[in-house]
């Protein structure tokens, strides 16, 4: 009985991988007139799907390559490394002008940007950073400043605590444990706020980036701690979570405790408009014609900058209720 | 006392009360429940609602290793429940119909039941290994979540839907009430009638029960169903909670939980023997071990180790062996009577 289903499983699997295989020869066709006329041809490989954040930043991508009169062979690996490897090994076979990746891990990339270094195919790497030691890989690296966005946020604290003598007692909603945003927005925030004495992260623990997780950590601080006076969250989604524990408790969101969280995606926008949150860092997914402006430089023989920090802003309560409306993710 | 000493569940509530002392020395107003706006307030209501969806998919998960089987996919189940009401509830003209959100609540579990009629025929029609059964569930499961949901956090603003996950009843958090009836009908439908006997009987060995007239198919695909709409509950609850669908965090690695929850509650992973009070116990123990990692301040980095450790302590301190070896090195031999078989 088994070995019948395994065999059933494994022929479909085999149709599967076969129809996958047309995918691929047809997009090979079509790749071959875009390499060798004037305009330029982009192979780009995302991540996945898993956010309303990366869904605006493969949207962002994908019109300002049409914008910029970019060709774009757009390929999403799911999350999966794998499938990324694959994706621009083909984009090396079709001779594209120009690869750039969002990396889905840091490490393990050096031997497939070894490849396309040697076929002469300059990379450029969205969004989030390789551990490859070997600089010379990869052309340019176009991505947020998490450290920045730290930064930001403890420099609005201060500034919004100036003159006052009391103590500032600060909780923080940590991002997933070892993720670059969360090391780093935790690492520039405290840099900026040790300077004076008085503010004080009395709680700090991981939320995973998650409304679910910020709403039951923020539950436990406030029964731990009476006195909390500002909430700095890694992302809106926990911050958004966190907002519900603070009503739960009867106290004002925003009023009582003062919210700083990082991203500005529509939710916690809407939010920040509405008073619940205070202060939001942006970190934004739509540097789609920052991308197309450095790949034309690099397929022009220009020389780019290694690391391009991405335009980004931030938002008080009253800059919100003037950009929510246009706000598309 | 001895009596109170052997019973199974001593050890699991002793390191649970254990735990909740622990918060004390750190804040000290951590058994203070108040009248917070009508409803109940404090640490101790937290971490019985924290407990809940766990709670149900604990039970779900109880029947179905009772039968000798297991469920990977109920993680999935979760997330699809969750994902298929919110999208339907953001979809009405009005989100605060209480018939809407009925409806949304009816659709999502019969959803739910229907992954659970899959995972039992795949199991005991088809007689695919239980473990491969249900890994099919929980990886397409997830995939049908995110499809449904365009990989986007579905949010919505219905005060009906909130009352299941963030209400309160009578000042009680409605979740715990949902939970409790639940648990309720499970114990008297299953304890109160020969259910929970030819459950035990199917997962102790299959074949001489179905020799012995019991009809094996019917009851695994049954606690399979049972362990979806359970499920199914939790995930409403979770997404209830935060007023939105996360296909990506719902139910994330809750399979796990749930097993521990199961095992430390002294149902036995070969099947057979089942405790749902036990299962219940071990969804308030972990849901006691992750607020008290916040209450205390175990930084992010070692939250992990520090579960870990409980979790190690917990199940030494539940091993006849073990506390046998400890007790023998403290007191002198002999004096102890010959132990008893563990029923």
């Amino acid at each position: 009985m088994l070995k019948k289903w395994s065999a059933a499983v494994l022929a479909g699997a085999l149709a599967v991988g076969a129809l996958a295989g047309c995918g691929g020869g047809d997009d090979a066709g079509s790749g071959d007139s875009g390499g060798g006329g004037g305009k330029i041809t982009m192979g780009f490989s995302q991540v996945g799907a898993e956010s309303g954040w990366r869904t605006a930043n493969t949207k962002s991508i994908q019109e300002s390559a049409a914008t910029a009169g970019i060709d774009l062979k757009f390929s999403d690996a799911q999350g999966k490394q794998e499938n990324q490897i694959k994706a621009i090994r083909s984009f090396i076979a079709q001779r594209v002008d120009v690869i750039a990746f969002s990396p889905v891990v840091e490490s393990g990339w050096d031997t497939v940007l070894k490849e396309a270094k040697d076929a002469n195919i300059p990379v450029i790497l969205t969004d989030r950073s390789v551990d490859s030691q070997d600089k010379t890989l990869y052309k340019s690296f176009i991505g947020s400043d998490f450290v920045l966005e730290g930064k930001k946020a403890g420099e609005w604290l201060v500034k919004e605590y100036e003159g006052k003598p009391e103590p500032v007692n600060i909780v923080e909603l940590q991002g997933s444990p070892g993720a670059a945003p969360a090391n780093d927005r935790k690492a520039g925030f405290a840099e900026v706020i040790k300077a004076d004495p008085k503010f004080k992260v009395i709680a700090s623990q991981t939320g995973q980036f998650t409304r679910t997780d910020g709403k039951e950590v923020m539950e436990a601080f406030l029964k731990a701690h009476q006195d909390i006076d500002v909430l700095y969250a890694h992302n809106d989604d926990m911050g958004l979570g966190a907002i519900e524990a603070i009503e739960a408790a009867g106290k004002k969101p925003g009023t009582d405790i003062k919210i700083i969280t990082v991203d500005a995606v529509k939710d916690g926008m809407t939010a920040l408009a509405a008073g619940k949150i205070n202060y939001i860092v942006e970190c934004s997914p739509l540097l789609g014609p920052q991308l197309m402006d450095l790949a034309k430089k690099v397929k022009a023989g220009e020389t780019v900058e290694q690391r391009v920090v991405t335009e980004e802003t931030t938002f008080t309560q009253e800059q919100a209720k003037a950009a929510l409306p246009d706000r598309k993710y | 006392m001895t009596a109170i000493v052997k019973h199974r569940l001593f050890w699991p509530a002793v390191v649970l009360v254990l735990l909740l002392v622990s918060n004390v020395f750190f804040a000290p107003r951590f058994f203070t429940i108040t009248l917070q706006d009508g409803h109940l307030y404090g640490s101790l209501i937290d971490v019985l609602r924290s407990a809940t969806p766990l709670a149900l998919v604990a039970l779900g998960m109880t029947m179905v290793i009772a039968t000798g089987g297991i469920d990977l996919s109920v993680g999935s189940v979760m997330a699809i429940s969750g994902a298929v009401a919110c999208l339907f509830i953001g979809d009405l003209s009005n989100q605060g119909s209480v018939g809407g959100v009925l409806l949304a609540v009816g659709l999502a579990l019969v959803l739910a039941l229907v992954a659970g009629l899959w995972n039992g025929v795949l199991v005991s029609v088809i007689g695919i290994q239980p473990i491969i059964a249900t890994l099919i569930l929980m990886v397409a499961g997830r995939g049908i979540a995110q499809l449904l949901t365009g990989g986007q956090i579905i949010n919505v603003s219905s005060p009906p839907f909130r009352v299941i996950g963030a209400g309160y009843a009578l000042a009680i958090p409605v979740s715990v009430i949902i939970v409790a009836v639940v648990v309720a009908a499970a114990v008297l439908l299953i304890r109160r009638s020969a259910l929970g006997v030819l459950v035990e009987a199917v997962g102790a060995s299959p074949t001489a029960s179905r020799l012995a007239g019991i009809r094996a198919r019917g009851l695994t695909i049954g606690a399979y169903v049972f362990a979806a709409v359970c499920a199914g509950i939790a995930g409403l609850i979770f997404s209830s909670n935060v007023a939105s669908a996360d296909s990506n965090a719902a139910g994330n690695l809750i399979e796990l939980d749930a097993i521990l929850a199961v095992v430390i509650g002294g149902t036995a992973l070969t099947g057979g023997r089942f405790s749902i009070a036990g299962s219940v116990l071990g969804a308030v123990l972990i849901s006691a071990l992750d607020i008290t990692t916040y209450t205390i301040g175990v930084p992010a980095e070692t939250t992990l180790l520090f579960k870990a450790v409980v979790v190690v302590i917990l199940c030494l301190s539940q091993s006849a062996a073990f506390r046998a070896a400890v007790f023998r090195r403290r007191r002198t031999p002999a004096v102890t009577p010959a132990a008893e078989v563990p029923a």
